[in-house]
């Protein structure tokens, strides 16, 4: 499962770089969108899976034992959903705000400080 | 001596105030500033005499050791009476030489800047306070050479001056930061006991160059000597006490100063001597091919200069005698002659010596000078020019190896800049007065008198050479030399080698001066070799630097979003790919991994189905709609690899995402296509490679042992210390609470960052 895993991530960066390099900025959006989500995958398999044992105490125990996920990539792929939600919605406000003021989504014409080109 | 160093400052910053009275008549008056400084300077001539040193320290950065320290010995005693000697006299001349002149007060202001940094430069003991003198002569001579600023060829020179002492300057700094590092000082009166330790430093060699690389250049030699005759642009007063009496004698000056600290090796003696004899001949005899008075003044100066370098070079207690000697002959005589030709340029409006004659008829006592110029920068006797030049022969024919070599180009030298000499300063005089220069008239006394005095005094030192042996030469061999022997200047040394030697040049020198005449036809035909001349060599250096630098930048910063992308993937599957590929092994443990079950591969199926649909759909909306499910995927994924806070975070933030999505989008444009073909197939094999590299690297990790060292930490103490059972929570509030906070805040500056945008009014300037 893992290798499968692994060829996931190589698609979603892939695809990710791809769509960043289109001169469209909704595309570009979306692919920071694929881009963080293939980063996330990345740290979770790197962090090896492991099925149906979260890292939860049971309510008898103080010390958590035996087979269990590994927290700490969850707690930074945690951080991260939350951060690129913030970075994701500035950003899709910060494009439909760009398109009212210049009527044009591409990115080759907004290559300039210039107001008047 | 702090006061007398500030003295030019503190009076051009008071021009800057009150130069509006200085440019009429007063301007005269700026004169008694270099007068006072040397009549300072004058008292001292006894004390130093004596053998004296005078110290004086300010503190200023002590914490750096760098210190206003300043010492009057032989060496800057005579450096100082120059500038201000010289400098006297220039201010004198210039109050004519530029009367009424529209920015008066400004040329004031710049030369009396550089008179103080010339003076700071020759009396400081400290190495740093000496490099930032340095500088200011470097900088005060940009505003001097280019003080024609209206001329594009004033500028040009200026820049290339200040582009070759600068980059000197910067030389300098470098090799006074590893000399104080290795010394432990930067005062250079403590350096002198430690030049046996310095010597065996292994920095030795690259400090010496350093020195070297800032001497030559601001010395003008060879290869950098280009930058003098173009600084020949500026006003005659800035050519005669810049670039012939003092500005270029500082690196001259830093030779000296350094060689009883830095001069005990071959490579220091060898270097100069090679360097100083190609200077001193190869502009010598350019002075042949010139036909500009300035031209061959500037020629002969580098020429001189050479001398000085040379003899530095040689570095026995003879060669340092002549050098001290030397430079006091060239002061004299080479200012006088670019006053002369100043007052030439000033009364018949040309410089060509081709147009130039008997103008002795009509500036009769400029002629005197003139010619007494010219005999001291001949040597005939009894200037003190023979004194100087028979002090050359002798350090020469004494130098152990090669005497016969260094005699040879030492005389031949000397006959061009006999012919130099006499070209500049008699040539102009003699001969039939064309009609055109009949109504040429006598300058003002403030132009001719400064030549006369330099001249006359010149002769005066010839015949009683007593008067500088005991006031300079001997000081200057204390201060440099640890185990003097006596000496004595003489006129007349009877009739030896020397004498011959002596006469053999003047013969030759006057053959040439009657068999060469400058004509335009040698100067076009040199200009054929200007092709490989250092000076154009640099210059095409320059140029394509600056296009190399506008191609670079446009190759690397072309301002295409893509084309940066492409650029860092590029490097990064270079980069990582070499290590990666470097040991690349594979042993992954196939029994360690999960099984792969059908509810995986169907969540995996509908992943990859989505983000295929997102890259490649044409409507934006089912872009949007398929990224909703890419993260609905992943949240299914989490939830079966035991993450479910992971699930939870990613499904609500999705579900806000592809609202906030199509909020906006009705209002975007129509989704297009705006690359073509070529391009998308090229970022597709960039991607596709970069995304393969990073599917290998995962492999690569996954078949290393994973630490587990932090997670069991976690494990054992998230309840025990932080009173939380699960465990990814407890570390986000708890262990890594401050990194929360702070995760807290970029959300809340997000958030008003989106309400700011939305809230925002366009003014009607953008509205339109």
């Amino acid at each position: 499962m893992e290798i499968l895993l692994a060829i996931m991530t190589g698609i979603l960066y892939a695809s990710g770089i791809y769509m960043i390099m289109r001169r469209s900025l909704v595309k570009l959006i979306l692919g920071i969108v694929l881009l963080g989500n293939g980063v996330n995958l990345l740290i979770f398999v790197l962090g090896r899976i492991t099925k149906g044992e979260p890292p939860i105490i049971d309510d008898s125990q103080k010390v958590l034992e035996g087979i269990y996920a590994d927290p700490i990539p969850q707690a930074l792929i945690l951080t991260a959903i939350v951060i690129s939600f913030g970075l994701q919605s500035f950003a899709i406000i910060l494009v439909k705000r760009a398109y009212k003021v210049l009527k044009t989504d591409d990115l080759d014409q907004l290559n300039t400080t210039d107001e008047d080109s | 001596m702090l006061e007398a160093v500030l003295l030019g400052f503190l009076f051009s910053i008071f021009l800057v105030f009150a130069g509006r009275y200085f440019r009429g008549k007063l301007a005269v008056l700026s004169a008694l500033i270099p007068i006072s400084l040397f009549v300072y300077f004058a008292s001292f001539i006894n004390e130093v005499a004596q053998g004296k040193v005078i110290l004086e320290s300010v503190e200023w950065i002590p914490s750096f050791g760098v210190n206003l320290s300043f010492t009057l010995d032989g060496l800057s005693l005579l450096f100082a009476l120059m500038i201000t000697g010289v400098g006297s006299l220039v201010f004198l001349y210039t109050a004519a030489y530029l009367k009424n002149h529209k920015y008066l007060d400004r040329f004031y202001g710049y030369l009396s800047l550089f008179m103080s940094a010339m003076l700071g430069l020759v009396l400081s003991d400290n190495l740093m306070s000496m490099f930032i003198f340095w500088e200011l002569t470097s900088i005060s001579s940009f505003y001097l050479i280019g003080f024609n600023n209206d001329k594009a060829d004033s500028r040009k020179s200026a820049l290339t001056a200040l582009g070759i002492t600068g980059i000197g300057g910067l030389l300098f700094l470098g090799g006074a930061v590893l000399l104080g590092d290795v010394a432990g000082t930067y005062r250079i009166s403590e350096m002198l006991g430690m030049s046996d330790s310095i010597l065996k430093s292994p920095e030795y060699i690259l400090i010496v160059i350093l020195i070297f690389a800032a001497a030559f250049t601001k010395s003008a030699q060879f290869p950098f000597h280009f930058w003098l005759p173009g600084a020949m642009k500026a006003p005659t007063p800035v050519s005669t006490y810049l670039h012939s009496a003092t500005m270029v004698k500082a690196g001259v000056y830093l030779l000296f100063r350094m060689s009883p600290v830095l001069g005990g090796s071959d490579f220091w003696h060898h270097t100069l001597i090679i360097f100083g004899a190609i200077t001193m001949l190869y502009s010598a005899i350019h002075i042949i091919f010139r036909t500009d008075l300035k031209g061959i003044l500037a020629y002969s100066t580098i020429s001189a200069l050479g001398i000085l370098v040379f003899l530095i070079g040689i570095g026995t207690q003879a060669a340092l005698i002549a050098a001290s000697v030397f430079i006091i002959v060239h002061a004299l005589y080479k200012a006088s002659l670019f006053l002369i030709t100043g007052i030439i340029d000033h009364e018949t409006g040309t410089r060509d010596i081709t147009q130039l004659s008997g103008l002795k008829k009509v500036l009769m006592p400029v002629a005197i000078a003139g010619f007494i110029a010219a005999l001291i920068s001949g040597g005939v006797p009894p200037s003190l020019g023979f004194v100087g030049k028979d002090l050359i022969y002798e350090a020469t024919l004494h130098f152990e190896n090669n005497a016969i070599l260094l005699t040879v180009i030492a005389i031949a030298t000397n006959i061009l800049l006999f012919y130099a000499g006499f070209v500049a300063g008699v040539k102009p005089f003699f001969g039939k007065l064309p009609d055109k220069f009949e109504k040429v008239h006598m300058p003002s006394p403030l132009m001719w008198i400064p030549p006369l005095l330099m001249t006359v005094g010149g002769l005066i030192f010839g015949i009683f050479p007593g008067l500088i042996e005991t006031t300079f030469a001997k000081p200057i061999v204390n201060a440099l030399v640890t185990d003097t022997e006596d000496f004595h200047l003489k006129l007349w040394h009877g009739f030896n080698t020397i004498l011959a030697l002596s006469a053999t040049t003047l013969v030759l020198g006057t053959i040439l001066y009657f068999t060469i005449k400058p004509k335009h036809k040698l100067e076009q035909a040199i200009s054929k070799l200007d092709r490989i001349a250092p000076k154009n060599l640099l210059f095409k250096l320059s140029n394509g630097f600056v296009d190399f630098s506008s191609l670079w930048t446009s190759v690397f910063q072309n301002g295409y979003l893509r084309h940066y992308l492409s650029l860092i993937v590029a490097f990064l599957i270079i980069a990582v790919g070499f290590l990666l590929f470097k040991d690349f092994s594979l042993n992954i443990d196939l029994r360690s991994l999960s099984r792969v079950t059908i509810y995986e591969i169907s969540i995996l199926t509908m992943l990859l189905c989505s983000v295929l649909y997102t890259v490649f759909t044409k409507s934006r909306l089912a872009a949007v709609a398929s990224m909703g499910v890419v993260g609905l995927s992943f949240s299914l994924l989490f939830l079966f690899y035991s993450a479910p806070d992971l699930a939870m975070t990613q499904f609500s933030v999705d579900t806000l995402t592809v609202i906030l999505f199509v909020l906006v989008l009705y209002k975007l444009p129509k989704y297009l296509n705006l690359s073509d073909n070529k391009v998308r197939i090229k970022h597709g094999i960039l991607s596709l490679v970069f995304g393969s590299m990073i599917t290998l690297l995962i492999l690569r990790v996954l078949s290393e042992p994973k630490n587990t060292e932090i997670s069991e930490y976690y494990a054992e103490n998230a309840y025990t210390l932080a009173h939380g059972k699960n465990i990814v929570n407890v570390i986000l509030v708890d262990f890594r609470g401050i990194d929360t906070m702070i995760e807290i805040s970029v959300l809340i500056v997000a958030a008003l960052g989106v309400f700011g945008l939305l809230k925002l009014r366009l003014k009607s300037k953008d509205k339109k």
